[in-house]
């Protein structure tokens, strides 16, 4: 196992996610950056559902109680093993007693620590994913120790890759949303052609922007949500659902994000800005 | 029918919360759910009007499955749904736990005796399950006990709390922040990590409320907590 020596400000246990209780209020959780811990998991050639740490803002501190071999993708965090640097997106050999510490946020938001393997914590309802009110913690704490399985040998078939990096990608690809066409003229103009920023209320549930468009007063019954579903509030505020979104509401749905998208925003923090694009 | 995003299908009905409407959606839902999804790759999420199907993957050919669903919908249309289940649940009305219980009475100048009567009577329709793991939106409550949401919503409502707000009652499944007007609390937990079936509500099932007391709660949580309290229920026709 590694031990938890610092939490860092938010981080998680994810894999691909909970499956199959959409209909009984249960979000998917899961990954934010989808893509950032696929390249991880797969420079380690580990499954592509295997479970990561998702380190928010400020890395964690973990000493590992076994050889491994990890990989860093997404967010750039500075991280160091005892010492020594090492870059994301590269095999990275650590043995009994290392630690491994992050520095200062330079670009993104989430970066994600994978391991040979994957993260062996415990399963609940199908998922080793932190969900508040189904899992016991919502992020790890000083002291939680993480169980792996060691690792003393692995031959990566490729060591280190170059990513296209989606951190600084600012344009979202959305499709109009099932009550998109109650907009008025200027609303659906102001979506496509300005900027949005992103607000200080923003986390796994959903990103906030600050600009307002113009307040409505369209009416719906609860219906079903996605992840990456764009929320419409009365007073013209926009909110867009992220991965432990919830999986039904009463505001109009106007756009929806592809799947990448929502791994581009999930990089983004408070005063970011982003551009719908409608494909 | 309206593709929603790459991945899922928006169906709608009219837009109404009618017990007709919710049933041809759920008779269509178990179709496709036993007959013709394949369940590890699509998930379907009926709420009052409307289902929503979601794929795990992009769906490859939309206009094809469009016409697909439509010929699936015309094979259940009118069909007589399938038999729902009716919950008894029992509520803790007490003071200690119905903290807006009094005021809530003088607002709506009822005495809280009567309000336990009108919330126990009517039989509620699950019209959705969301928001919350386990959080049903229940349909059927009398007009008399229409109550705005509270100014100001709490931080942490406790887990159980049965409250009102607007047209709806219901029960928060976990501690949560929440703005309704707290009545009581049900000691029988509506969702559970440990099971494999976390939740014994389906859309479209009965709920019923009746009033117990404070020992008899006690002894509810205690016998859930061990797994011997069994929950009253029957099936219905609908």
């Amino acid at each position: 196992m590694f031990k938890v020596l610092e939490p860092g400000f938010f981080t998680t246990i994810q894999d691909a996610g909970r499956y199959g209780l959409r209909d009984k209020g249960v979000p998917w959780s899961g990954y934010m950056d989808v893509k950032s811990a696929q390249i991880a998991n797969s420079l380690l050639e580990n499954k592509p559902e295997d479970a990561v740490l998702e380190i928010t803002m400020t890395g964690p501190i973990l000493q590992f109680e076994a050889p491994a071999f990890i990989a860093l993708s997404g967010a750039e965090m500075p991280a160091s093993i005892n010492e020594r640097s090492i870059p994301n997106n590269e095999v990275c050999r650590v043995e009994i007693g290392d630690v491994l510490s992050f520095g200062k946020l330079k670009n993104g938001f989430r970066s994600y620590l994978a391991i040979k393997g994957g993260i062996q914590s415990r399963k609940v309802l199908g998922s080793r994913s932190y969900f508040k009110s189904l899992t016991d913690k919502d992020r790890i704490i000083l002291g939680d120790e993480i169980p792996y399985n060691p690792f003393n040998d692995f031959h990566p078939k490729i060591s280190s890759i170059k990513t296209n990096s989606h951190l600084k990608k600012q344009h979202l690809d959305v499709r109009l949303g099932p009550e998109f066409s109650a907009l008025d003229k200027a609303s659906t103009e102001q979506l496509f052609s300005t900027a949005f920023t992103i607000a200080k209320e923003h986390n796994r549930m959903a990103y906030q922007l600050q600009e307002k468009i113009s307040p409505h007063k369209i009416s719906m019954i609860t219906s079903a949500n996605l992840p990456g579903t764009v929320q419409l509030t009365p007073s013209g505020k926009l909110i867009i659902l992220m991965r432990d979104g919830q999986t039904t509401g009463g505001y109009p749905r106007i756009l929806q994000l592809d799947e990448n998208s929502i791994s581009i925003l999930a990089q983004k923090k408070f005063g970011d800005q982003i551009y719908f694009t409608e494909v | 029918m309206k593709l929603f995003g790459e991945k899922a299908f928006l169906v709608e009905w009219p837009a109404e919360v009618d017990e007709s409407i919710l049933y041809d959606i759920l008779a269509f839902t178990e179709h496709l759910r036993s007959n013709q999804l394949d369940a590890a790759l699509w998930e379907l999420v009926p709420a009052y009007n409307s289902l929503v199907l979601i794929c795990r993957e992009k769906i490859e050919n939309p206009d094809q499955l469009k016409k697909q669903l439509k010929a699936w919908y015309l094979d259940v249309k009118g069909r007589i749904p399938v038999k729902r289940q009716r919950w008894k649940l029992p509520v803790c009305y007490d003071p200690e736990f119905g903290i807006d219980l009094e005021m809530v009475a003088n607002t709506l100048n009822l005495t809280a005796s009567r309000i336990i009567e009108l919330h126990t009577e009517p039989i509620y329709t699950v019209y959705g399950i969301g928001f919350l793991p386990g959080f049903m939106y229940l349909g059927g409550l009398a007009d008399d006990l229409i109550i705005p949401r509270k100014e100001t919503p709490r931080l942490r409502v406790p887990k159980g709390s049965v409250g009102l707000a607007g047209q709806q009652t219901g029960i928060y499944p976990q501690e949560s922040p929440g703005g309704w007007n707290i009545i009581g609390n049900c000691p029988i937990p509506i969702f559970r990590v440990e099971e494999s079936k976390p939740c014994f509500v389906n859309v479209g099932d009965r709920i019923q409320f009746y009033p117990i007391n404070r020992a008899a709660y006690d002894l509810y949580k205690i016998e859930t907590q061990v797994g011997i309290y069994k929950i009253e229920h029957t099936i219905v026709d609908v």
